[in-house]
């Protein structure tokens, strides 16, 4: 049953991308690219990994996609695709995927038969968080606030002039 | 007697799957679940249809007069005329909206409703959908909204609807910043993201009566009261109706949404509306704990729609008495006053916590929290800034 479902979300998931990749309307792309994403947390609850399904949901759909969604607003609503392909593009497309595919298959790692462990929880998750990665946590942190900080001074109005 | 009362929905799905006992596993798993479904389904959506009346019934009261009072007794069947009326209306489409977006966004918005209901204990081993990170799970959900929003805004390709799904997803993501870490002291002091987990946490009762509901601590109010609050918003209901404010943008992003449609919307809004007061009372309010010791006979699930039904009376009260705010005004609340206290609750759960959870750490909960307001309230107050009005254009 596992893999008739692992086929079916795949063909969905592929499908969707591929569509965000060729569809000539950029809100189009943008919802088939939502659907990517929620299929791709599928494949995460398929795989036992509930928390980082939904953290895919929460943080892919629920900003990430809505982000994507505004610029397209913002900025002008009749961009079409001209419809020619462009090489460059293409070209470095087949480049990053070729590189990704060598790596992948050089990968000691499947060869290996995967190790039975415990189901991982959302409390183990978060022990592991707290005490081994908390350095690395905490920088992410930092940095992200630093983000959210330059973000405000950009918009900022000034004052002054107006 | 009482306990089988209160287990008598469960016995009632054990014995319709014992019809299947024969049947292969798959089956019998895919069945519980159709019978949860269908259940939740018939209850929310008797639901729905019972406030939509009753509210009606409610703001009528409030504002001096009878309300809906011609079809059956008291009223009591309008849902089924409205039901009928919007099931016969012409569905009109624009010839220039996007037809497959305009189309997909109520479906949307509704399932994703009706998903985040999943997860809510109703009752003892009464959840329909219980997973470990069911409180993130109702989140993850609920985030995919703004996209529907933003789909029928975009779909329709109307003015008045872009205008007001813009304003329904700034307000919706100010306020599920809010609403998100206002849970988070609930969940660090249970120390699970389980809603089944946390109704069992509040479990117990001091000399008898007082119950260990979060909002018994200064804490759990004061985000009870800011979770209560960003529902408000969340659920786009008054004093936060902006996105449809009739009088400025026709109804927002239902604006060309007509029949059967429209009133999609509508269930998927009180639907919503349902799903975050339902967390509210399984984070806050004990779930479906009875209130008092000598109670508990009463079973489980009437507690926890007694509860609900105050809160959602609350909804209806709210809307018959406050006019509705400016989108400015909604902004500054959220990021200038909910979020400090939102953060100022996490911290005074944590000085709960390690103040021995007793009279001790209760009292020093809220002396973080009256410090923190009291700070805030002079920092916000505008009383003063409110000098000499400039004309900018109008000169």
């Amino acid at each position: 049953m596992n893999s008739a479902a692992f086929v079916v979300i795949a063909i969905l998931t592929l499908a969707a991308a591929l569509a965000a990749a060729s569809l000539p309307k950029l809100i189009h792309a943008a919802l088939n690219f939502a659907v990517a994403f929620i299929g791709v947390a599928a494949f995460f609850f398929l795989l036992g990994a509930e928390f980082v399904g939904l953290v895919q949901v929460f943080v892919y759909v629920g900003a990430v996609a809505v982000l994507i969604v505004f610029t397209i607003l913002l900025t002008r609503r009749d961009v079409q695709d001209t419809g020619k392909l462009s090489w460059g593009g293409a070209i470095i497309a087949i480049a990053v995927f070729g590189g990704l595919l060598w790596a992948i298959r050089k990968t000691p790692a499947l060869s290996i038969a995967a190790p039975q462990i415990e189901a991982l929880t959302v409390k183990r998750i978060g022990g592991v968080l707290m005490t081994d990665y908390v350095w690395p946590l905490q920088c992410v942190g930092l940095l992200l606030t630093a983000a959210l900080i330059g973000a405000l001074i950009l918009v900022m109005e000034d004052r002054e002039e107006g | 007697m009482s306990d089988s009362l209160d287990q008598i929905f469960i016995r009632a799905k054990q014995w319709l799957l014992s019809w299947l006992s024969n049947a292969p596993d798959w089956l019998i798993q895919i069945a519980s679940s159709l019978i949860n479904i269908a259940a939740l389904l018939g209850v929310f959506l008797t639901l729905f249809a019972l406030i939509s009346v009753l509210e009606r019934k409610i703001l009528g009261r409030m504002q001096n007069r009878y309300g809906p009072n011609r079809v059956g007794p008291f009223g009591l069947f309008q849902p089924v005329a409205d039901g009928i009326k919007m099931l016969i209306k012409e569905d009109i489409v624009p010839a220039r909206a996007d037809k497959v977006v305009h189309f997909l966004a109520p479906i949307l918005i509704a399932a994703t409703a009706i998903l985040a209901l999943g997860i809510i204990p109703y009752g003892r081993n009464m959840t329909p959908f219980a997973i470990d990170g069911g409180i993130l799970f109702f989140f993850a959900v609920g985030s995919t909204t703004e996209l529907a929003v933003f789909m029928a805004g975009w779909g329709s390709n109307n003015k008045f609807s872009m205008l007001g799904a813009m304003r329904a997803i700034a307000q919706m993501i100010s306020y599920e910043l809010p609403l998100i870490i206002t849970t988070f002291p609930v969940v660090m002091v249970v120390g699970a993201l389980s809603p089944d987990a946390i109704v069992a946490a509040q479990n117990g009762y001091s000399f008898g009566v007082v119950p260990h509901w979060f909002v018994t601590t200064p804490w759990g109010a004061a985000a009870f009261i800011l979770f209560f609050v960003s529902g408000l918003v969340e659920s786009n209901r008054t004093p936060f109706d902006v996105p449809e404010g009739e009088s400025e943008i026709v109804a927002g992003h239902m604006t060309e949404y007509s029949g059967f449609k429209y009133a999609t919307f509508f269930m998927a809004e009180y639907i919503g509306m349902f799903a975050i007061s339902g967390l509210a009372v399984t984070l806050f309010l004990g779930g479906w704990h009875a209130p008092i010791h000598g109670l508990e006979f009463i079973p489980s699930y009437v507690w926890f729609f007694g509860k609900l039904s105050i809160l959602l009376f609350i909804y209806i009260w709210v809307r018959g008495t406050l006019p509705r705010t400016r989108i400015d005004q909604i902004m500054n609340f959220a990021w200038k006053f909910m979020l400090p206290m939102a953060f100022t609750c996490i911290i005074a759960a944590a000085v709960w916590h390690y103040a021995g959870r007793g009279v001790a750490g209760w009292l020093w909960s809220l002396a973080v929290l009256t410090l923190v307001y009291v700070i805030l309230s002079i920092l916000l107050d505008t009383r003063k800034k409110f000098a000499t009005r400039t004309y900018r254009f109008a000169e």
